[in-house]
């Protein structure tokens, strides 16, 4: 771009500023995209590494080609057929597997948070439910999740209103539920309180009801502390979803799909491999859904550091 | 101010309706995950098996549920069978067979009321009964242990005496008692005499040499090693690489895989009556299996399971040869078998010197009413209920079970 263009570019209020500040992001998108290539692509020399010198120094662990497939074995068992015969491959299985668990995943985040911001807008209204409930709430993380998934599947199983018929992908997404509201509460409930007391004064120097404090006041504030709460939620739903189908054995979701890969290991160790990535994206997508969220919600906050 | 509040409002029900949809498409497809799909193939055994059936007219179907110990797999081809061609229909149930998990107990689902019947190993169902879970033994269907112990031919390790001095996998969690009492039973003391190694699910620990014996079942783990490539050869493993010892034929077997019922709502007509109609059902179902290996292990993949073509069908074949022949008939309950995993369950210690039960089970542990009464049925309806003429099939394992 030539100077003179730039000036006239320049010219135009508002807009130069806006497009150097999108040419920058993109800049430093390509970066960070670059350097996670990078990453993966040291991790995979890594894995080969291990594996040449396992092969000649004994490692406490197995390095054989069962144990420790090469990459090259994984990327090509990823596009064999998932069965014989069958026209879906290993990888199409996987992501169609991963995209149901992310939205048992999605919807225990959903009632997750939901109940959780409940629960913290409740708790700090009335200080006399925080000193009760908030035990209760704590309490009901310490519960091993191994433990409670067959329960919840085993009450599930008895439950039925009217039509409507309990399903066990209902306790999966219970379970991912449960271990997601936890996080998103106690934080909430940390930004609920956060506003200063000299905004309070100012607040009810208003003679603000309840509600708008909370809508105005309270919500506003608590941004700071929400937004990393449900990036916690985000990945315990998806870390609960994946646990309880494994443990309860639920048909269709990544969870279910280790295991059944697992059982082929013997003759087929990539497969296995090719299925625990599928849960890494899943992950990751979780991520990066919590991340547009982030981007919405602190859109009108000052940005920390250089922006 | 009122433009943000406003816009908050719509973002909370933005919020509502993506949940509604998340919520929407996951009941949506897990609908699907019910198939019912099997080819149309007439077969002696099911003109049979509908001539048999109740002539009063069958308006509703009972609902029943079956709790598996597992997933989909040729393990419980007679029930899906029976569901796919129709059995259960016949006899005016209809059956939601439940799929397992890594921490689903069948015996403790249906004691909690969670499943009308479930499978379980007698031992383990047993041990459940005594911890509280009144549950009822009504149909024998597995007659033979399944287990092994596999080494490698090259270990000289080829019956439960060889095993001093020698690290010897088993899976725990209630499934080593065979492995202890064929120790036992060799003079050997499991705790001082052996290395006992907990053993993953799957039989890399052998075929690296981290364990020196691995216990598998010859229906699934035995076949993977056969479907392993040995990679100083590059085929695959024959079992001529392998010594197995057999707990069956080591005297020490113990009843598996068994339909079990709850005791208390078997003093109930209905409950009694439904238990009857699920018995005969599935041992049809099994009947059927038995002579048309094949098309249940098709049925067994069309029904979801990810298990490759010549993994199935061996496991078909070889849950078969547990089966069949059942001398007194499909499903009954022969007492000195049931005698003898009594008795391995109430002698043999583990290592922490506990045994599976302490004491003898109560009479109304097991009953052979209802089988007795489904092979006199079936047997009227023209099938072979002992299976004195069964031969079994031979299958190829191909690499990956594939």
């Amino acid at each position: 771009m030539s100077d003179s263009q730039r000036v006239a570019l320049q010219s135009v209020p508002g807009r130069p500023v806006r497009s150097r500040a999108a040419g920058r992001r993109l800049k430093r998108g390509a970066a960070s995209a670059g350097w996670a290539l990078l990453g993966i692509l040291l991790a995979m020399i890594m894995w080969e590494l291990v594996k040449a010198v396992g092969s000649v120094v004994p490692f406490p662990f197995n390095t054989s080609d069962t144990t420790m497939p090469n990459v090259w074995t994984m990327v090509n068992g990823a596009f064999q057929p998932e069965m014989r015969g069958s026209s879906t491959t290993v990888l199409q299985a996987v992501m169609m597997a991963a995209g149901y668990s992310l939205m048992i995943a999605m919807g225990g985040f959903i009632i997750g948070v939901s109940v959780g911001l409940l629960l913290a807008i409740t708790m700090q209204r009335f200080a006399f439910m925080e000193r009760g409930l908030l035990p209760f709430v704590i309490a009901s993380q310490t519960v091993p999740l191994i433990a409670l998934a067959p329960l919840i599947v085993g009450i599930g199983n008895r439950f039925s209103v009217g039509p409507f018929e309990w399903s066990t992908t209902y306790s999966v997404m219970f379970i991912a539920a449960y271990l997601a509201f936890f996080p998103l509460s106690v934080g909430a409930l940390r930004g609920l309180h956060a506003p200063t007391p000299t905004s309070l004064e100012l607040m009810r120097s208003y003679a603000a009801k309840p509600r708008q404090l909370l809508f105005k006041l309270r919500f506003p504030s608590s941004i700071p502390f929400l937004v990393p709460a449900l990036k916690v939620s985000a990945a315990s739903a998806v870390v609960g979803t994946v646990i309880a189908e494994i443990s309860t054995g639920v048909r269709g979701g990544i969870g279910r799909l280790i295991i059944e890969y697992s059982r082929e290991i013997t003759g087929q160790p990539a497969k296995v491999y090719v299925a625990v990535f599928g849960a890494i994206i899943l992950g990751l997508m979780a991520a990066a859904l919590v991340t547009v969220i982030d981007l919405y919600l602190t859109r009108n906050l000052p940005k920390e550091g250089p922006a | 101010m009122r433009d943000i509040a406003r816009s908050r409002t719509a973002r909370l029900i933005g919020v509502a309706i993506v949940g509604a949809i998340a919520l929407s498409a996951c009941g949506g497809s897990t609908t699907t995950t019910e198939s019912s799909a099997a080819p149309a193939a007439p077969a002696a055994t099911e003109a049979a098996a509908s001539s048999a059936a109740p002539a009063e007219e069958c308006t509703t179907p009972t609902p029943v549920k079956l709790q598996l110990q597992w997933f989909v797999q040729s393990q419980f081809a007679g029930y899906y069978a029976a569901k796919d061609k129709g059995f259960y229909a016949d006899e005016c149930l209809d059956v939601t067979i439940l799929e397992g998990g890594v921490d689903i107990v069948p015996q403790t689902v249906l004691a909690q009321g969670g499943a009308d019947f479930a499978l379980a190993w007698v031992p383990k169902a047993l041990a459940s009964r005594e911890q509280g879970a009144l549950i009822t033994d009504v149909a024998q269907v597995y007659q033979k242990s399944g287990t092994l112990q596999v080494s490698w031919a090259d270990s000289g390790i080829t019956s439960p005496a060889d095993f001093k001095g020698k690290k010897i996998g088993n899976w725990g969690f209630g499934n080593e008692y065979e492995v202890f009492a064929g120790m036992t039973q060799a003079g050997l003391d499991p705790a001082t005499d052996v290395e006992n190694v907990q053993q993953q699910f799957d039989m890399l620990g052998l075929l690296n040499r981290e364990i020196d014996a691995a216990e598998a079942m010859t229906y699934n783990e035995y076949a993977q090693l056969l479907e392993a490539k040995n990679p100083e050869t590059g085929e695959l493993y024959t079992p001529e690489d392998f010594n197995v010892i057999n707990y069956s034929n080591e005297g020490v077997g113990m009843y598996q895989d068994a339909i079990w019922a709850s005791t208390e709502r078997l003093a109930d007509a209905e409950y009694q009556a439904i238990t009857q109609k699920f018995v005969t059902a599935s041992l049809a179902g099994w009947i059927y299996c038995r002579d048309n290996a094949q098309e249940c292990a098709d049925i067994i993949t069309a029904n979801g399971s990810k298990l490759g073509a010549s993994h199935q069908l061996w496991m078909m074949n070889e849950v078969n040869k547990l089966i069949w022949p059942s001398p007194a008939g499909v499903g009954i309950i022969v007492p000195d078998l049931w005698a003898q995993t009594v008795s391995v369950a109430t002698k043999t210690k583990n290592l922490e010197g506990a045994t599976v039960i302490t004491a003898e089970p109560a009479a109304d542990s097991y009953t052979n009413k209802y089988a007795e009464a489904a092979n006199a049925k079936l047997t009227a309806a023209g099938l072979n209920t002992t299976g004195d003429a069964f031969a079994p099939i031979s299958v190829t394992l191909k690499e990956g079970g594939n």
